[in-house]
């Protein structure tokens, strides 16, 4: 009997160990494997090459059919996305894989506020593109965010975020304002502070359980997007605390949040999402990527009720680029996939699927947003309004830091005043704090 | 399987029995160094390296494991932390001395981070374990369907943070969510629960307690169910009730254990991050737009991913992990003492 539960115990332990050595040799495999994902492909153009592109969010191109209307095209290249939901979790992760020079897919999109920081510090981990493609396709400040000052283009623009204003007219005409898509946007043309100043009016009037704006933040990103001045200078110091784009949009985000006349959600959150279902803003300031989510939020009952109007000033909120790390095992097949994605055909195909906007002027005339989304918006003519703002925004120069800047302006210094009561003032100082610690000085 | 070939199998459970006196401890200390009958012989000597070096080839994995993805981690994270290190430069490293923890001593975020983490784990651990202690008393008893009981107990524990936090977060928004609507019934106005400063740190810890609560229970009441039922008999015949018998009986009896679960506890407690990043939302690391539900963890996670300075990163968590030692050692002065004075 002794014998026999030692006897157990021995394979118990033995079963453990063979567990365990297994695990590790898998996770050794799994390393040595990243870099190059298809171990079959790659070789003497037998079998199928593998690439994959590393995305995150929803940026459509499986949602459109490009994946596979590609590789109906190329029937040796087989294309796999990896999407990670949220950038900052996504960048992180693709800033220690650059560096390491292995684990980054084929293809990888970089969000415009990283796009700086990946121009100054990335740039040797990047295939330059500017060699491979027609330049002049691009929207001159969107090419020029991703090249380097000696000219190399780490990064393809896809799309760009030209600003709207989405309104719901039904609560509008409860509050007795003006419905007209060209009459409001007459009314609030050119300053943020007279759209501002309308929410005053609304809420004076407001229908029960609603607020003029989902919140201050979204406000400041809208103003800010405009700017020709944001957190740098065009050689590269921080002037934050002296741009002025920061100062204008700050003051009209302080308007905003505090006079009653925003939701005080906070963007993206599940809250925001109700918010849209339960229709309790009147207005958000939409860039073109936002209309498929307010569709998508809204639902049903928001049929008809939203239209979109031109923004006060042309502004440009997100966008993206693909680029193709160094390290990529397919580099040839690499570029002629982000290539042929970031092609005005293929942009006008996402316009098509969820109205994401092209960086290349070439594909705005002929785009067609789909039928149902042009109902949703009660007929709005979404490609003339979002097409009209694209031609128009400044070009702004960009920095590494601007993601973590932003962000403490609008989830701290915005935030305090608009949910913790404090003062412009002293939300301001909370947003230098923070920033001095994002800075590190 | 025959006796016999187990006995070829292993020849080391009968050559082991064969010079010590005392067939029942075979492996006993003096057992193992004892070379066998006909020493100097490969086999012997085979037979004397296996005795010797099987133990350490059984743990080995644990520890090259653990070397790999814990202690060589641990080494170059303080090797970080006493280098300027940005995540967009990691190869390009300058010495910074311990420049790194002097600004994190001067920071004021990180004494708060630091309170926070001890203000939240103090009034998630003590409802916590208060609570568990109760119910697992309650489950002790002779109850219907106990093991249903049991079960329902742990399934918090079983569930995903992010799910019960998304969940969490959208019982306590303050417009619609539906604490603030029951708390209207008994007048209380909306409470702004993720920007209120002790709002949102009881909401924190509400999720934590929710989540390990039936957790602990089960490890008391596991504890309690080997507490010899004699000593509550004498208890009873000396006529102690209900509380008295709880106090002066399971309690005492359950002290290394409550011991245990303290210091699990609180090791959670300091590193807890999951529940206040999903909590926020959106820039969720920075805890609150005053920092008023930011951890230790948290902060160290908006340094090195949000904002990308390795450096201070890596000098939180050595700090974290200090704090940690400090702790532990008072853990043990305690538990010294405690045992002393029984």
């Amino acid at each position: 009997m002794r014998t026999s539960t030692r006897r157990s115990h021995r394979l118990v332990a033995f079963a453990a160990v063979a567990a365990l050595a297994t695990g590790l040799l898998a996770g050794c495999a799994n390393d040595s494997d990243g870099g190059s994902p298809d171990a079959s492909g790659g070789g003497g153009g037998k079998g199928k090459t593998t690439l994959t592109i590393g995305t995150f969010g929803v940026f459509g191109y499986k949602q459109a059919g490009l994946y596979d209307e590609y590789m109906k095209l190329h029937p040796d290249i087989s294309i796999k996305e990896n999407v990670t939901t949220r950038t900052d979790v996504y960048w992180p992760k693709v800033l220690t894989r650059l560096q390491a020079g292995a684990g980054t897919d084929d293809v990888q999109a970089i969000e415009v506020g990283n796009i700086t920081e990946a121009v100054e510090t990335q740039a040797a981990k990047f295939v330059d593109l500017g060699k491979e493609v027609d330049k002049s396709q691009w929207l001159d400040w969107k090419l020029a965010q991703a090249t380097t000052k000696d000219g190399k283009t780490i990064g393809l623009g896809t799309d760009i975020g030209p600003m709207a204003i989405c309104y719901r007219k039904d609560l509008f005409q409860k509050a007795g304002l003006e419905t007209d898509r060209t009459k409001l946007a007459a009314l609030w043309k050119g300053d943020w502070a007279k759209y501002v100043d309308l929410g005053k009016q609304y809420m004076k009037k407001a229908p029960k359980g609603t607020k003029f704006v989902d919140s201050a933040a979204s406000v400041y990103n809208a103003v800010l997007g405009g700017a020709s001045v944001r957190n740098y200078d065009k050689d590269g110091n921080v002037v934050w605390d002296k741009s002025e784009g920061v100062k204008k949009a700050w003051d009209v985000a302080m308007t905003a949040a505090t006079s009653n006349m925003s939701a005080k959600l906070k963007q993206f959150d599940p809250t925001w999402d109700q918010g849209f279902a339960n229709g309790t803003f009147a207005t958000v300031a939409c860039p073109a990527w936002m209309i498929g989510y307010i569709e998508q939020k809204s639902g049903d009952s928001g049929k008809g009720k939203w239209d979109v109007a031109a923004a006060p000033t042309a502004s440009n909120w997100g966008g993206s680029f693909l680029g193709v790390p160094t390290a990529s095992k397919h580099q040839k097949e690499a570029i002629a996939l982000a290539k042929w994605l970031t092609a005005p055909e293929q942009q006008a195909k996402v316009f098509a699927k969820q109205a994401s906007f092209p960086s290349t002027p070439s594909a705005y005339a002929n785009l067609t947003p789909q039928a149902d989304t042009t109902a949703y918006f009660s007929n709005a003519p979404l490609t003339q309004i979002f097409s009209d703002s694209a031609k128009t925004i400044p070009s702004q120069p960009l920095g590494p830091k601007d993601k973590p800047i932003d962000g403490a302006i609008t989830d701290i210094g915005i935030l305090q005043v608009e949910q913790k009561g404090k003062t412009p003032a002293q939300g301001w100082d909370a947003a230098t704090k923070e920033i001095k610690d994002v800075l590190g000085q | 399987m025959t006796r016999s070939q187990e006995a070829l199998a292993h020849p080391a459970s009968s050559a082991e029995a064969a010079p010590g006196s005392q067939p029942g401890a075979a492996r006993g200390a003096h057992g193992r160094g004892t070379p066998p009958a006909g020493a100097g012989s490969w086999r012997s000597r085979l037979y004397r390296w296996d005795m010797k070096a099987s133990p350490y080839v059984f743990i080995a994995p644990f520890f090259v494991v653990f070397g790999a993805f814990s202690l060589v981690p641990l080494l170059y994270t303080a090797w970080y932390s006493l280098h300027s290190v940005q995540l967009s430069a990691l190869d390009h490293q300058t010495w910074a001395g311990l420049d790194n923890y002097k600004n994190l001593f001067s920071s004021e975020f990180f004494w708060n981070a630091l309170e926070n983490t001890f203000t939240i784990g103090v009034i998630s651990t003590v409802p916590q374990l208060v609570a568990a202690l109760w119910l697992a008393h309650l489950l002790n008893y002779r109850l219907r369907g106990s093991t249903v009981w049991r079960v329902v107990m742990l399934t918090p524990y079983a569930t995903s943070v992010a799910a019960a936090t998304l969940v969490f977060t959208l019982l306590y928004s303050w417009d619609g969510g539906m604490v603030n609507w029951l708390l209207h019934f008994v007048g209380v106005g909306p409470v702004n629960w993720r920007e209120s400063d002790w709002g949102s740190q009881f909401a924190v810890s509400s999720i934590v307690i929710w989540r390990w609560t039936g957790y602990n229970a089960l490890i008391y009441l596991a504890a309690m169910q080997a507490i010899p039922s004699d000593l509550y008999e004498s208890a009873a015949l000396d006529g102690a009730g209900r509380w008295q018998q709880f106090r002066h009986v399971t309690v005492p009896m359950l002290r290394p254990t409550i011991l245990f679960t303290v210091i699990v506890s609180t090791i959670g407690a300091t590193q807890l991050f999951g529940e206040p990043l999903l909590f926020g939302g959106v820039s969720g690391s920075k805890g609150g737009s005053e920092h008023q539900y930011q951890t230790l963890g948290l902060y160290m996670y908006d340094q090195g991913w949000i904002i990308g300075n390795l450096g201070k990163a890596s000098a939180i968590a050595w700090s974290m992990f200090l704090i940690l030692l400090v702790v532990a050692v008072v853990n043990m002065l305690l538990s010294r003492r405690l045992r002393k004075s029984q």
